[in-house]
């Protein structure tokens, strides 16, 4: 099976690690020596019979000195394992072209096997860190031994001890020395770890270990793993998520597709896949047509009729109920301060379903072998699906292991690990490799994907403009409550909630009395599977009250940027807190600061152009990364003319925001001193009135005098983005990269329409220059296949293009 | 049975005539490099030269290619080291690099058509080519750092 292992090629640097974690959490010691030969890609426990020096769970060094780390996280895109290695090897002093990788395949010993939430680095830098001291620090004692020399007296760099004029390397020190010392859990928490500034690898730039085999064709994917006498499977999927039956299957016109095996309709004891049939060929080429042939008819529930528009509006019930949710910030006088405030702004935004489109369609390869159930494929979160795999199975946990693969692109749709299911059923009831591979369209309709939301945020204001109170209600599918409702926390009223589908709504502004609502959408939750998305939540929550943040400030006349640093006090919760949130909101507003210094913010800006601005702070309120960007936006009024005006009422199904402007005087009084003057546009509309908005759309408008929402929805703009970031400490620079990125990005997977350019265009400009060039084209490919043929003739024209290719046959 | 020729060797293949060319290179032939994106030639993952031309396998039936040269990314460069490689690396290129054996083969017949190649030389070829991870301004990078060291050598 070592052909199946990341990385394929063996002269190149490999990866591993993640051992280190078990050994802090759980209180075991460890053994310092083992010995063996200087296969990188070896099993673990092979390793340990022979000659490599294993200081803990997190790394080995062998013979030759080649630094091996353990990587328990999955490689999609964002270089982990490098990251992690050099938080390691910075400790432990190793010269880094000695260092390698091992993405490691699923075992109990790792812990939790988890990668999202840009989690990774922040969670696993204290563990990492203190196991490369302590590798460090039992390589200078024997060192020093075998130097002659006190411990004290010898300094380790780049893989070798010296003491005066004398050193001994690494690998030396493996072959030669005595290293059996073990570690107490506590000493190892006591380890000393170096001070910043005496990093030499962690925060520089470097070349990431996986990405040579990434541009010769040697890196290794889930859906390249395969098996001597594996059947290739490709499924039929019933009409509905969850409550589907298969009533008859008819493979009559299959059978003449050579290489077709057979049909089969899946029993799954866990529930994951219910109503799926999978269909076998001795090749993909043939499974694929032979699904094509294989008729299915289905028993479906209600779900089969629930439109987006109908959990939209369920979601608007759902909040209009005051009682209903789980409160994650409920301060005392909320009421009170909207009942007794001069004037209230609301506005509702919804955000429509976005599929997760990673470029490698899910798939797994699964079979059983000595007994054990092996599952190959790439996944994020394998502490989830083991559980429900050995359920599917009929068998423990311990009879299943997930072997590691490179992922092509996770977005989050790999950390729902279900696609493993139907793969590992098809193979117990076949008695053979089962390798299943889901086609495109197949995979967009398998999404786990971002459930539609619907938010309501209020704001109360006093007379002379001050915010006294504000009030942020989510609704959305659920998918922590639907997949792992052990990671529900309970909020403030008791009520357990998903903290991935209402973070971002607690945010660090101080306004006052502030209720943070999440409610879970139960329709949603029936209706598919809601999934993960990247951000997590807020790619939607902190969407909505960053919008709602500008408006607030337009209503009041007061510019967004001096809004928003007026409300960062850091004051009561907003304090921060040590180790990741210290500063807290002043934090956030030294960030903004900085943003709008260096995109020149109130500065004089040319015809037709303007700056806007949004900020935030990642996924968790306590592991921030402060981020705040700038667009800068041009109108370009011919280029748009061409083009038909859009429809407010279509687009709004598609991310933009409705917005529902109410006040609590009837719409007479003023909410500022300055509010009557033309920019306070969001109480210009009419009461009721539904408009489509972005929240970088406000300043663009403003400038542009006399434009209007017309002008501004008509036209295209063209822009650029400026981005500053402060990260949370020890996270490191590659973190706070991450996060800058990722909001863009998370936004780009939301599929502008055709038509839409002109509101589209602005959410574009956000993103840098990446989207520019192939943004637009790739949204319009999501959505072809979302809803293909009518709207998108080239894909029709494509897809009439295969069809004809296979009837050529 | 189709008799082509493969990184320089001479195959025959027993897979249907119809058979999309990418899954004999991938399944019958094993040569995992070059990749499944969609299946009807939008995305690009799938990119191989045939008679040094960029096509989609995915929607190339293999009696097609019958007595063609195809190159896949295994055999653009026999020690890995096309400039458009080493430039990949050098801009540190792919994130999750899935579609990166696509890119590169179709950034090699752009640099043999446009030596040296604009801005929107670039975007107009390597249009139909997707990167989910947004990885574009740094293949565009690489692209202009390969096309200088192919001058170079001239």
């Amino acid at each position: 099976m070592a052909g199946l292992r990341f990385p394929a090629n063996p002269d190149a640097p490999a990866s591993a690690a993640r051992r280190g974690f078990l050994i802090g959490a759980a209180g075991a010691g460890f053994v310092l020596a083992f010995a063996r030969p200087g296969r990188v890609f070896a099993d673990p426990a092979e390793a340990i019979a022979a000659s490599a020096y294993e200081p803990n769970l997190w790394c080995r060094i062998d013979a030759d000195g080649i630094v091996t780390v353990n990587i328990i996280r999955a490689e999609m895109g964002q270089h982990v394992g490098t990251a992690l290695a050099r938080i390691l090897a910075d400790e432990l002093e190793a010269d880094w072209a000695d260092v390698r990788i091992d993405h490691v395949d699923s075992d109990p010993k790792w812990g939790l096997m988890v990668t999202g939430g840009s989690w990774s680095v922040w969670q696993s830098f204290p563990l990492l860190s203190q196991a490369g001291a302590a590798a460090r620090t039992a390589l200078i004692e024997e060192g020093a031994r075998l130097l002659g020399v006190a411990p004290s007296a010898c300094t380790a760099r780049a893989s070798t001890v010296s003491a005066g004029g004398r050193s001994i390397r690494y690998a030396e020190i493996v072959r030669r020395g005595d290293l059996s010392r073990q570690y107490s859990a506590d000493e190892l928490k006591a380890m000393p770890l170096k001070p910043a500034s005496e990093r030499r690898l962690v925060g520089r730039d470097t070349q990431a270990i996986d990405i040579p085999d990434k541009t010769d064709g040697k890196a290794i994917y889930g859906i390249d793993a395969r098996v001597a006498g594996m059947l290739y499977a490709r499924p039929k999927l019933p009409p509905t998520r969850n409550g589907s039956k298969v009533l008859s299957i008819d493979d009559a016109a299959a059978k003449s597709i050579p290489g077709y095996h057979s049909a089969l309709a899946l029993d799954d004891p866990s529930g994951t896949v219910p109503g799926w049939v999978m269909v076998f060929a001795d090749s993909y080429a043939a499974a694929i047509r032979a699904a094509d042939q294989v008729q299915v008819r289905w028993d479906s529930d209600d779900t089969a009729q629930v439109s987006e528009q109908q959990i939209l509006d369920h979601g608007a019930k759902l909040i209009a109920d005051p009682a209903a949710g789980a409160r994650v910030f409920d301060d005392a006088g909320v009421e009170d301060a909207f009942a007794q405030a001069a004037s209230v702004l609301e506005h509702t935004y919804t955000t429509a379903s976005v599929l997760h489109f990673q470029l490698e369609p899910v798939n797994a390869l699964a079979f059983e072998k000595d007994g054990r159930w092996e599952i190959h494929t790439g996944n994020q979160w394998q502490s989830l699906i083991l559980p429900t795999l050995a359920k599917a199975l009929g068998v423990g946990e311990d009879a299943v292991v997930m072997r590691t693969y490179l992922l092509g692109g996770g977005f989050g749709r790999r950390l729902n690990g279900d696609y493993a299911v139907p793969a590992a059923l098809a193979a117990k009831a076949l008695g053979r490799p089962v390798k299943m591979v889901l086609t495109r369209a197949d995979d967009a309709r398998f999404d786990s994907f971002r459930s539609p939301s619907i938010q309501r945020v209020r704001m109360a204001f006093d007379a002379a403009g001050a915010v006294t109170a504000m009030q942020h209600d989510a609704c959305a599918g659920w998918p922590t409550e639907v997949m792992v409702p052990a990671f529900m926390p309970k909020g403030a009223n008791g009520v357990a909630y998903d903290p991935f589908a209402i973070a971002g709504a607690d945010s660090w502004y101080g306004v006052g009395a502030q209720r943070v609502r999440a409610l879970s959408n139960d329709l949603a939750n029936r209706a598919f599977r809601p999934g993960w998305l990247r951000s997590v939540g807020p790619g939607w929550t902190n969407w909505a009250s960053e919008c709602f943040i500008d408006e607030a400030a337009h209503a009041l006349g007061v510019d967004p940027v001096a809004f928003r640093l007026r409300l960062l006090d850091g004051k009561g919760r907003n304090a921060g807190s040590a180790p990741n949130a210290v500063g807290g909101a002043l934090r956030l507003a030294a960030v903004i600061r900085r943003a709008a210094e260096k995109a020149g913010w109130g500065g004089t800006l040319p015809a037709d152009t303007g700056l806007g601005i949004a900020a935030t702070f990642g996924q968790e309120r306590d592991m921030p990364t402060w981020t705040a960007c700038v667009a800068r936006v041009r109108v370009d009024r011919q280029r748009h003319r061409r083009r038909r005006a859009p429809d407010p009422g279509r687009r709004r199904r598609h991310d933009r925001a409705s917005r529902r402007c109410t006040r609590a005087d009837g719409g007479r009084g003023a909410v500022g001193p300055e509010h009557g003057a033309a920019r306070g546009h969001a109480l210009r509309r009419r009461p009721g009135a539904r408009h489509q908005s972005r929240h970088l759309h406000a300043a663009a408008d403003r400038r542009c005098a006399g434009a209007g929402h017309r002008v501004r929805r008509q036209h295209r703009g063209r822009g650029r983005a400026r981005r500053a970031g402060d990260h949370g400490g020890r996270a490191g620079d590659r973190q706070c990269a991450v996060r800058g990125g990722r909001r863009a990005r998370a936004r780009s997977a939301d599929p502008p329409r055709r038509g839409a350019r002109g509101a589209g265009a602005e959410v574009r400009l956000t993103v840098a220059a990446s989207m520019r060039w192939c943004g637009a084209r790739f949204a319009r490919t999501l959505n072809g296949f979302a809803a293909p043929a009518a709207r998108f003739p080239r894909y029709a024209r494509l897809s009439r293009l295969r069809a004809a290719l296979e009837s050529s046959a | 049975m189709t008799s082509l020729t493969i990184n320089e060797r001479e195959v025959t293949v027993t897979s249907g005539e119809d058979t999309p060319l990418l899954w004999v290179i991938r399944d019958e032939l094993g040569l995992t490099g070059t990749k499944f994106g969609c299946g009807i030639g939008l995305c690009g993952a799938c990119t191989v030269h045939v008679d040094g031309r960029a096509i989609r396998s995915c929607i190339t039936p293999v009696a097609a290619v019958a007595g063609t040269r195809i190159t896949t990314i295994e055999g653009l460069d026999p020690a890995g080291a096309h400039p458009l490689q080493k430039a990949w690396i050098a801009t540190q290129a792919p994130q999750c690099g899935y579609c990166q054996s696509g890119q590169i083969m179709q950034a090699a017949t752009l640099l043999k058509d446009f030596p040296e190649p604009t801005d929107r030389d670039i975007d107009a070829v390597m249009g139909g080519n997707l990167c989910r991870c947004m990885a574009y301004v740094r293949i565009r990078k690489a692209i202009h750092l390969a096309a200088a060291e192919l001058k170079e050598r001239e």
